[in-house]
């Protein structure tokens, strides 16, 4: 029997049974933002977006263009100030500090060693006309290395372990291939073993063969270095293969979190409802 | 009652050495700052001498703003007390200033140079003043001035070290000669004018006052006495002075200092001291004049003075 | 006990038509350790959706699933995302009949996969994938090729090999054998006989409940509740990716 009833639909937008706070999970959150919020003029971009990462664990942030999860990941980068919220990374000597307040120079020594980041668009990440050895070597040496075989060698271990050949080490970024590109910036990312790896729609633009190839060294290196890591993508594929959590996002708001097959199969929101069929 | 005349300074055709009071007060207080922040540089509205720009003009007004009638000056070029350029300099400083002008390194108190510090050591109370080309160490790895204050304003020197890291791996070693690159205070990446590689460490804890100006860019930038100054290097691919080869200067026998290579017809080649105010004295001294001669930054087997910095 | 399901309903909303589908309502059943549950009922019963909802990929409307955890007792239809996690890491399975090859990656890796994320080194985990392979009978040859070009009935030893390369303590079966030959089919039930006299507790849907002969403890049957609909509730399992 069928039911056509508004009351129905009224009742089911809420979430059916509220979750409780973690039991069984003891590690503490390695990020946790708090109520973040930005406008862009009358555009509000963040809305009261609250969430947390876990050690070893991949979140996903889906939305569609102007959903905010681009700015999300510029303020969880330090690279744009929130109007306001918290935001704690559980890294000593950060842990218990508000990031949003750090000065200047800590901020940039946090980045440096702590946060790698994969952009969409290579040209933000990686200096083109350098070889792609140094744009890798250049964050080992921000940090302080200053034996030039010891970069060498970090350079092309770092490179080795994202599956770049290594005899193009030399070539700069701007005679590779994009999925060569993500490679680059994926050593540059990982070569201070950061506590968070932040990817914005690390393989959008890329084939199809190519993307799957990337996805696929992105899984790899998190399960051999156990890094936390939070992936932005527009692509339900691409969630769907990297994240174990997922959050959709919408005008700025976090309207549904949940376990990423949850999230892609049983979606509780309207909105996430038509997200995923959109996809079908 | 005494009349306004004795009050009041005759009239002259310009202000003593050259310069307005009021341009030799912007450039003392900006020098001030320069000294105050090792290695930073401080923009300055560069006047009119009478000079072309690019033509030391920078230098020209650290020493007309310094200058007094009881200093000794002293100007080279390339070591060279005698080459035009430096001779004029000389001769304009001299008569718009009234100061006594001087060959000898030991007893200048300015000492006015492009690109060149001489081979006696400079010592507590003098001065020595570099004419800059370019005083923007990043200039060739960051084109934009903006960002390049703000590379240093975070002490964001990733590039840099990223141009040496890619000169070692294209060519094996770092192809920098003049101009190399140092790290002042342990703060600021500075540009040291375009001295030989052969003159840098002798800017390591040195006991006299640096000023570099840069005329054409209007800025100034200092060294001031007992500074730490290092050349930027990696800890297994250390800096190197130039090597002389062995070559001694043919005129005084000196060896172990920078020499300046003459082709000759047969093309062979000679050298000389590249300092030619002290060759004079070594060939005075040789021809059995008593020459009072400083001690050199280089000894005669060619060690330098300081043991941390040359490795 | 391992589970303590108490009322457990299940009802999907569809904001889109407007409407919703009840898959099952008020259900109640226990299961201890080394009990195989097999759930029965006819199509479009939410046989599949009942398994989903005990892993947590479907949310469950209301009731609960107490489930004794090595940590602790816990509502799986309550617990956070994070401790979902963690038991799906450690404790909780799921066998479906599809497998999901990735280019470039071989059976053998594959299959090693979980007990990698698990933290076995590289050679033990490789080692205990090849025994894997061995026992579902994929031949060879075939180890270190790469399933996206493999066979269904291939394919399905992989899914096999890897889904239970790991004890577990609670295991879900969604037709497992579908597409399979005769001596995998043995295989699994040699499988599920170890881990079950291990003490692994099993719930399935089983097209072939004589696959698993001599393991079923006890059934439960399931039956369509009225404001059900079998086409639209089997539209939306079939939907499913695994």
């Amino acid at each position: 029997m069928t039911t056509f009833s508004a009351d129905f639909s009224t009742r089911a937008s809420q979430p059916p049974i509220q979750l409780e706070p973690p039991r069984l999970e003891i590690a503490q959150p390695i990020l946790e933002v708090r109520d973040l919020n930005k406008s862009y003029g009358s555009v509000r971009a963040l809305e009261e977006v609250s969430l947390e990462l876990y050690p070893r664990e991949v979140l996903g942030v889906v939305g569609e263009s102007g959903s905010g999860k681009s700015t999300l990941l510029r303020v969880l980068n330090l690279e744009e100030q929130p109007e306001g919220g918290e935001y704690h990374l559980g890294i000593p000597p950060y842990e218990g500090r508000n990031l949003l307040q750090l000065e200047r120079f800590e901020r940039r020594a946090l980045r440096v060693k702590h946060i790698g980041i994969v952009y969409q668009n290579p040209h933000l990440g990686l200096r083109m006309n350098n070889t792609s050895s140094g744009n890798v070597a250049e964050r080992l040496v921000i940090a302080g290395e200053r034996r030039f075989h010891a970069l060498r060698a970090a350079a092309r271990g770092s490179l080795e372990v994202s599956e770049f050949p290594i005899s193009r080490m030399d070539d700069p970024p701007r005679k590779l291939s994009g999925g060569m590109q993500q490679r680059v910036q994926l050593a540059k990312a990982i070569a201070l073993k950061p506590a968070l790896l932040l990817l914005d729609e690390p393989t959008t633009g890329l084939d199809v063969s190519v993307q799957a190839l990337v996805l696929d060294t992105l899984r790899r290196l998190q399960r051999d270095l156990g890094i936390a890591m939070l992936v932005v993508s527009h692509d339900l594929g691409v969630i769907r293969t990297l994240s174990d959590r997922v959050v959709v996002m919408r005008h700025g708001r976090v309207v549904e979190s949940g376990l990423t097959d949850q999230v892609l199969e049983d979606p509780q929101h309207p909105y996430t409802q038509q997200l995923v069929h959109a996809k079908l | 009652m005494s009349r306004l005349s004795e009050l009041t300074h005759d009239w002259q055709d310009h202000s003593y050495a050259f310069l307005d009071e009021a341009s030799k007060r912007e450039l003392r207080r900006k020098i001030l700052k320069a000294i105050a922040i090792p290695g930073y540089q401080v923009p300055y509205a560069s006047r009119e001498v009478p000079m072309a720009r690019g033509w030391g003009t920078g230098g020209l007004q650290v020493t007309l703003t310094l200058v007094a009638p009881h200093d000794t000056v002293k100007v080279i070029d390339q070591g060279a007390d005698d080459s035009v350029n430096a001779a004029n300099i000389r001769r304009f400083i001299a008569r718009v200033a009234g100061a006594a002008t001087t060959t000898d390194t030991l007893r200048c108190t300015l000492l006015q140079s492009r690109h060149r510090i001489p081979e006696e050591r400079l010592l507590e109370g003098q001065i020595l003043i570099l004419q800059v080309p370019e005083p923007e160490p990043l200039r060739g790895v960051e084109t934009s001035s903006a960002a390049s204050a703000v590379l240093h304003a975070d002490a964001d020197y990733g590039l840099m070290w990223l141009s040496l890291y890619e000169q070692i791996v294209r060519h094996r070693r770092v192809i920098l000669g003049a101009s190399y690159p140092v790290m002042v205070g342990g703060r600021y990446i500075m540009a040291p004018s375009p001295i030989p590689r052969w003159d840098v460490p002798m800017l390591h804890q040195a006991a006299h006052l640096t000023i570099l100006s840069a005329g054409r860019e209007k800025r100034l930038y200092a060294v001031p006495p007992y500074t730490d100054v290092r050349p930027l290097e990696f800890d297994d691919v250390p800096f190197r002075i130039e090597d002389q080869g062995g070559e001694v200067c043919y005129r005084t026998g000196a060896g172990h200092k920078f020499l300046n290579e003459l082709p000759q017809d047969d093309g062979s080649s000679r050298f000389e001291l590249s300092d030619s105010g002290y060759g004079e004295k070594l060939l005075r001294r040789q021809a059995g004049e008593t020459v009072e001669i400083g001690a050199t930054y280089y000894d005669e087997r060619g060690g330098f003075y300081h043991d941390d910095l040359l490795r | 006990m391992i589970l303590e399901v108490q009322g457990l309903t299940k009802r999907f909303a569809l904001h889109e038509l407007g409407r919703t589908v009840d898959a099952f309502a008020d259900l109640e059943f226990t299961l201890s350790a080394g009990e195989f549950l097999l759930v029965a009922g006819g199509n479009g019963v939410g046989k599949s959706t009942l398994l989903r909802t005990l892993y947590r990929t479907y949310r469950a409307s209301s009731g609960a699933a107490f489930y004794n955890s090595h940590r602790g007792r816990i509502d799986l239809t309550r617990a956070a995302d994070v401790d979902i996690v963690l038991l799906r890491r450690e404790e909780l399975g799921f066998v479906t009949q599809f497998l999901r090859p990735r280019p470039r990656v071989s059976a053998l890796e594959l299959v090693a996969e979980p007990l990698l994320f698990a933290g076995v080194r590289q050679e033990e985990a490789l080692r205990r994938s090849s025994e894997s392979l061995e026992l579902f009978g994929l031949k060879r040859e075939l180890w270190e090729a790469y399933p996206s070009t493999f066979s269904g009935g291939e394919q399905q030893k992989v899914n096999l090999a890897r889904a239970l390369i790991q004890p577990r303590r609670l295991l879900l079966l969604d037709e497992p054998t579908a597409s399979l030959d005769a001596t995998a089919r043995a295989a699994l039930r040699e499988r599920l006989a170890a881990l079950k006299a291990e003490g692994m507790a099993m719930i399935g849907v089983l097209h072939h409940p004589e696959d698993a002969t001599g393991l079923l403890d006890r059934e439960i049957r399931l039956e369509a509740p009225s404001g059900s609909d079998a086409r639209l509730l089997e539209a939306l399992e079939a939907d499913y990716v695994a």
